[in-house]
């Protein structure tokens, strides 16, 4: 391994962070930490999971896609940002693509995603 | 009070996720076996520097010259070598080892290297030139660069017009780094942000000269030897400190001996003088 690897690999350790089994289809739940002022909350945000990028390591990211208000939003997030205090499946989506980007053009009935019936976690 | 500075090889970046909640872009350097090759000094050389060396050259690709400069400092051949300016007290002997310790967390740094080359690039990539139009008319040339100067008078083109031509292979200097973190058992130095050149490839780390200079920096410089004393030192005084403290609980434990003892003799005494009493009756 090298050293910017091992480096790596030594501070996702020391992160601590149990990241679940997810892909793009996916609806997460991603508790985001927000600092008002002084006070910090959990706000959670949840929607589709409509791509990750650069893998599993200290780079991975994913993106969030949800209709908020009538307008689409979309959130990345780094997989091991210390301001995401979890990461929740709520529901595990079928889907043939690994970046979901048409669901962009997509409203409504066509932009639903069905849902995985025989999910076999990975151990 | 000008210090020496260091040679150190870029690994890679990588980031670095903060409490916070901030994540930083580091660069990672390593400090590979840096050892004081050579002094200059005022009566010798007529200034005062350093010449360190950095990282293991095999013996056979090191000419017989330098085979000697490297026999008569006693160190190991080392693959790449540069001079420091430093103040004349700060000179370090020969031999010395530099570790990472050198430079603190949150202390700033100018990092030299010299650059991932570019080849022959064009003006848009070298100097950032705007190129032609796309369309109306120009033809071929849409990368190109316009006029180059004006007419009869002065009828040359100026030195030190931009123009295509090498880029890249230079040796370039960022300023102002941020030291995030620094290992010295594996002799990591952790900067922000991005350092000129290729990974694995040799730079060199001073103290940032645009900013003053911090007060508790290690003067000449963090030395293995002085980490290895001071080490030592501190082992000498727990195992003192341990060795006292052992003696106290001896000390401690035979007063209670004996106090059981005197007590014990006490009650044995107190019984025969019952005893006693009881046959007198």
């Amino acid at each position: 391994m090298d050293l910017i690897a091992q480096l790596e690999a030594e501070q996702i350790a020391a992160l601590g962070k149990t990241i679940p089994d997810f892909k793009a289809g996916d609806t997460i739940r991603v508790g985001y930490k927000v600092t008002e002022g002084t006070r910090t909350r959990v706000q959670n945000y949840e929607g589709v999971c409509i791509g990750r990028k650069h893998g599993s390591g200290i780079a991975g990211s994913f993106t969030v896609r949800k209709i908020s208000f009538g307008e689409g939003v979309e959130r990345v997030f780094p997989l091991y940002s210390t301001n995401i205090s979890e990461i929740t499946v709520v529901r595990r989506g079928k889907v043939r693509r690994a970046k979901l980007y048409y669901l962009r053009d997509r409203r409504g009935k066509s932009a639903r995603i069905s849902e995985v019936t025989n999910y076999k976690a990975k151990e | 009070m000008l210090r020496s500075g260091i040679i150190a090889k870029k690994v890679g970046m990588t980031r670095l996720f903060m409490e916070d909640g901030k994540q930083i872009p580091v660069t990672v350097l390593q400090l590979d076996n840096l050892q004081v090759v050579a002094q200059r000094t005022v009566e010798k050389d007529g200034y005062t520097a350093v010449q360190l060396g950095a990282g293991a050259a095999k013996v056979k690709r090191v000419s017989k010259a330098m085979r000697g400069h490297f026999a008569a400092a006693k160190v190991e051949p080392k693959r790449k070598i540069a001079e420091f300016r430093v103040a004349p007290e700060n000179l370090i002997a020969v031999g010395e080892e530099i570790i990472a310790a050198h430079y603190f967390e949150g202390q700033f740094v100018d990092v030299s290297g010299t650059s991932i080359g570019k080849g022959f690039a064009g003006v848009m990539k070298r100097h950032n030139f705007g190129g032609l139009r796309a369309s109306h008319g120009v033809s071929v040339s849409h990368r190109s660069h316009g006029s180059v100067g004006q007419c009869q008078d002065p009828g040359k083109i100026f030195k030190g017009k931009k123009m295509a031509g090498h880029m890249g292979s230079a040796r370039i200097t960022t300023q102002n780094l941020q030291v995030i973190r620094t290992d010295a058992d594996r002799g990591l130095i952790m900067v922000k942000g991005a350092v000129p050149g290729n990974k694995g490839g040799w730079v060199t780390v001073k103290d940032a000269v645009k900013k003053p200079v911090p007060e508790h920096v290690i003067y000449p410089a963090a030395l293995r030897s002085h980490a290895d004393e001071a080490k030592r030192l501190a082992e000498a005084a727990a195992a003192e400190a341990a060795a006292a403290a052992e003696a106290a609980a001896k000390a401690a434990a035979e007063a209670e001996e004996a106090a059981l003892q005197a007590a014990e003799a006490e009650a044995a005494a107190s019984i025969a003088a019952d005893a006693e009493k009881e046959g007198k009756e």
